[in-house]
């Protein structure tokens, strides 16, 4: 049996308070009653107030720039796993010339730098006049969160039997009718999760994002960024609680579908 | 037919990274030699004043500088911090292991503004952090807008990329070879040196090359908690771009932090593959 020491696990316990302890003081001045950024504090129900929950909901361009996140995120994510679905059935599954350049360029937004790509479409928005067009915004959207989707498309196809592809066939099945009723269906949890890792990538982008929103654009996180350097408010607190809590659910959702430590473990 | 197949299907992925990745980044090139004017703004034609410029004044010098030493420093203590913390959980019992891995991985989905305002909240003036050491009789300290805060925050965001891959490379090492040695008198010590460390280190430095381009490009952390003066190259990048509009200056900065960037990470990769390649060579 192995176990962990007093000390490694005083150790532990650090890290952990270290981890978590940004989030939750979010979710505690959020329930202020205050002006201030202050901690509420008491055993009786008015020491809390959901007051800035209730600024947030009524502070139109927030509220605008949340659409915009959801409608940008839903968008890029479907068409990032739209796009790595045939481009991972061909690293995974076809020997070819410039597979490794494909491969290597597919996965590049994670070792090119988000900001490097933010200043460079910029140039080319402003070349395009795409400025101020949301198509344009989640296409590139889609550049920085295809390497997740295609990731997981990658690795559900190793994961898959290929012997039920094979009876298939055998059996006279067509490679569409093939595709169509049994890999696709096998490969389904890779496909869910990648969009949903897909989908929350694109949701918190901000570095890339700052350089090529525009006013109608302006998502939820460049929005709090631009919030955030003028002023701070526990309105940002309520905001900032209210992402929390959809990522808990939305991670929640992911590990009951496919498991979050694989997803996050085989990120990297 | 069939051998055009993979190209077909890889096809519209490979258009689409051509226009939005290529295509910017060849036109950022471009841009970095054109002319600007503080009237007209850029003017084309070619020039290499905007190179110059950074690398005339020690201006430049001293950004690239401390964002260098904050991203070093960030590294070191992820690796101090990550690898101890990878290996604890890896002798955890169920199901301990796997939530508390998900409690450290899973701030990795939260919004960096967010976190970068909840670390806003930690150290300011008032903050928690202050009361603490308040109470602890040490006085408060300024951290908001100063380097403690950004190497935090960015610890804070880049911890989960050094846990990773030091916990992937501790999932190959067999429990058994441990007890071996221990088993044949090795001290504790002796077992973290001769066994465990030579494991994890390809996780390690994988993982600090992660970290250290993230936190060499990170924009949001330094540009919420390092304020107006503690400029880094990213918040650098963003006031040439945003707010003094001097493109082909913003676009050499960028381009020199790209390749600053993927020369660290390929004489890393050079260095690594060497040391194995001598070791499977003496072996």
């Amino acid at each position: 049996m192995k176990n962990n020491g007093p000390l490694a696990l005083l150790f532990h316990a650090c890290v952990t308070i270290f981890m978590l302890a940004p989030l939750v003081i979010v979710c505690l001045v959020a329930f202020t009653p205050e002006n201030t950024l202050s901690i509420p504090w008491g055993w009786s129900l008015g020491a809390y107030s959901t007051r800035w929950f209730k600024a947030a909901f009524e502070h139109s361009d927030l509220m605008q720039s949340f659409w915009n996140s959801l409608g940008i995120a839903t968008a890029a994510a479907t068409l990032a796993v739209a796009l790595a679905i045939p481009a991972g059935i061909a690293i995974a599954r076809h020997e070819f010339a410039g597979r490794n350049a494909l491969n290597g360029l597919l996965l590049s937004p994670l070792i090119v730098p988000h900001l490097v790509l933010g200043v460079a479409m910029l140039r080319l928005f402003a070349l395009f006049g795409a400025r101020g067009s949301a198509l344009w915004l989640a296409l590139a959207h889609v550049v920085v969160i295809t390497p997740y989707a295609l990731r997981l498309v990658v690795a559900a196809l190793a994961g898959l039997d290929r012997s039920a592809e094979q009876a298939a066939l055998s059996l006279g099945a067509s490679h569409a009718t093939v595709f169509r009723r049994i890999t696709l269906p096998l490969m389904l949890p890779g496909i869910t999760g990648g969009w949903m890792l897909a989908f929350i990538n694109s949701f918190d982008e901000v570095t890339m994002s700052i350089f090529i929103t525009s006013p109608q654009t302006v998502t939820l996180p460049v929005r709090m960024y631009m919030i955030a350097t003028e002023s701070i408010d526990p309105m940002m607190a309520a905001v900032s609680a209210l992402m929390v809590a959809v990522t808990a659910v939305a991670m929640i959702v992911l590990d009951r579908l496919y498991g979050l430590d694989k997803i996050l473990v085989g990120q990297h | 037919m069939k051998r055009w197949t993979p190209y077909l299907l890889s096809a519209p992925s490979l258009a689409l990274f051509g226009l939005m990745v290529l295509l910017p980044l060849a036109l950022t090139l471009a841009l970095s030699f054109q002319q600007y004017d503080v009237e007209v703004g850029v003017k084309g034609g070619f020039t290499w004043a905007a190179y110059v410029h950074v690398l005339s004044d020690s201006y430049y010098y001293e950004i690239f500088l401390r964002t260098a030493w904050v991203a070093a420093l960030t590294t070191l203590i992820c690796v101090l911090v990550g690898a101890p913390e990878a290996y604890i959980l890896s002798r955890m019992g169920r199901p301990w292991r796997s939530i508390f891995l998900l409690v450290i991985l899973a701030p990795l989905l939260v919004s960096v503004v967010v976190r970068a305002f909840g670390w806003s909240l930690l150290l300011g003036p008032n903050g928690v952090v202050n009361q603490v050491f308040d109470a602890l009789g040490i006085g408060r300290l300024r951290m908001l807008y100063t380097p403690t805060a950004v190497v935090v925050a960015l610890v804070h965001v880049m911890l989960p990329f050094m846990v990773i891959p030091v916990w992937t490379s501790l999932q190959k090492l067999d429990p058994m070879v441990e007890n071996a040695a221990l088993s044949l008198n090795a001290s504790r010590w002796t077992v973290m040196r001769r066994v465990v460390l030579p494991q994890i280190t390809p996780g390690l430095l994988s993982g600090s090359l992660i970290v250290f381009g993230l936190s060499a490009s990170a924009l949001a952390i330094p540009g919420l908690l390092g304020g107006r003066r503690l400029k880094m190259v990213a918040t650098l990048i963003y006031d040439e771009y945003l707010h003094e509009l001097n493109w082909p200056l913003g676009a050499a900065i960028a381009l020199a932090l790209l390749v600053i960037n993927l020369a660290v990470m390929l004489s890393y990769n050079a260095v690594l593959e060497g040391r194995y390649a001598k070791r499977m060579g003496k072996a």
